[in-house]
């Protein structure tokens, strides 16, 4: 399952390894459901320099995709289920940085 | 077949749209061309310090105060730290003082290795939504108050700005006085920051 999310132009976000340990990563979960989250993987990130950092940074930005690999919980029930995940990204501009925030995902999933 | 999921499961199950559209990274607003009077008081609060002591800004009524909201998380507040450190350094003496408001949610076991890290020589406290709210809701970080000896905001920058413009409008209010009502003769001392690290 596939999730594509947008920053606007102007706008980058920590990868999921960011290069600072003070930095907050890019970071989708998932609440147990029928299925369960067994990979996630994060858009390759990008080496970007801005003038606030001496080093470039490790970051995502513009359209990306999450990839999740799921498989049926033990004793998962035949039928129509949501799975809920959770995004969380903290987003910065070259001169400025927004508090760290969380995008809930809605997924319906039809158990067969 | 019993315990498949289903194959109607769109492929792309969802698209967030993640920045913040309208805006502007690098905003400043000066009054410091104006008559003290003429500038905004800025809000009194009461924060606790990282030994636990409850700081107000109004304690430092009859210094030039930059005053300067940012996190542990914000490359750019990083850049600008040790600037404000070397400010207080050269200037403390003159009725100068920096205060850092630390927007992090997970509070001091993040802050105070931070501190240790830039060596940072000036007070910082801890900040609360009430406090973001009462400065106009400090919705980017870093957001940075120049205020004068009279306690009122003679400048707001959000986002990065320049060391020289810093340095260019503190030494202004410096040398421009207050409006005698608070001398800094008569103004409280501040304890002495040791960030208890």
């Amino acid at each position: 399952m596939k999730i594509t999310a947008t920053l606007n132009e102007g706008f980058h976000a920590n990868s999921h390894t960011p290069s600072d340990e003070n930095l907050i990563p890019l970071k989708l979960t998932w609440e147990p459901g029928p299925v369960v989250a067994k990979d996630v993987i994060y858009p390759k990130p990008k080496m970007e320099k801005y003038a606030f950092s001496p080093d470039p940074l490790s970051v995502v930005s513009g359209s990306f995709d999450i990839t999740t690999k799921f498989a049926l919980a033990p004793g998962a029930a035949s039928g129509m289920s949501v799975l809920t995940g959770k995004l969380r990204y903290q987003a910065c501009s070259d001169r400025a940085c927004f508090p760290p925030k969380t995008v809930e995902i809605k997924l319906p999933v039809n158990i067969q | 077949m019993l315990n498949r999921v289903s194959k109607a499961i769109p492929v792309v199950a969802a698209a967030a749209l993640l920045g913040w559209a309208a805006c502007n990274t690098h905003r400043v607003h000066t009054d410091s061309g104006k008559n003290a009077s003429g500038r905004k008081m800025a809000p009194d609060f009461a924060l606790k310090d990282v030994d636990g002591r409850t700081v107000h800004l109004s304690d430092y009524r009859g210094k030039v105060v930059v005053l300067d909201f940012w996190a542990t998380w914000c490359g750019p507040c990083r850049l600008e730290i040790p600037w404000f450190t070397q400010f207080e350094q050269q200037k403390k003496n003159r009725g100068f003082a920096v205060l850092g408001v630390s927007m992090d949610d997970d509070g001091w076991p993040v802050v105070k290795p931070f501190l240790k890290d830039l060596k940072v020589n000036y007070r910082v406290m801890l900040g609360d939504d009430h406090t973001a709210d009462m400065y106009g809701g400090i919705e980017a970080l870093p957001t940075t108050f120049i205020i004068d000896r009279d306690g009122r905001i003679a400048a707001t920058h959000v986002g990065l700005a320049g060391k020289e413009e810093f340095e260019d409008a503190i030494e202004n209010l410096l040398a421009s006085g207050g409006s005698g009502a608070a001398p800094i003769t008569s103004s409280p001392s501040p304890v002495a920051p040791t960030h208890g690290l």
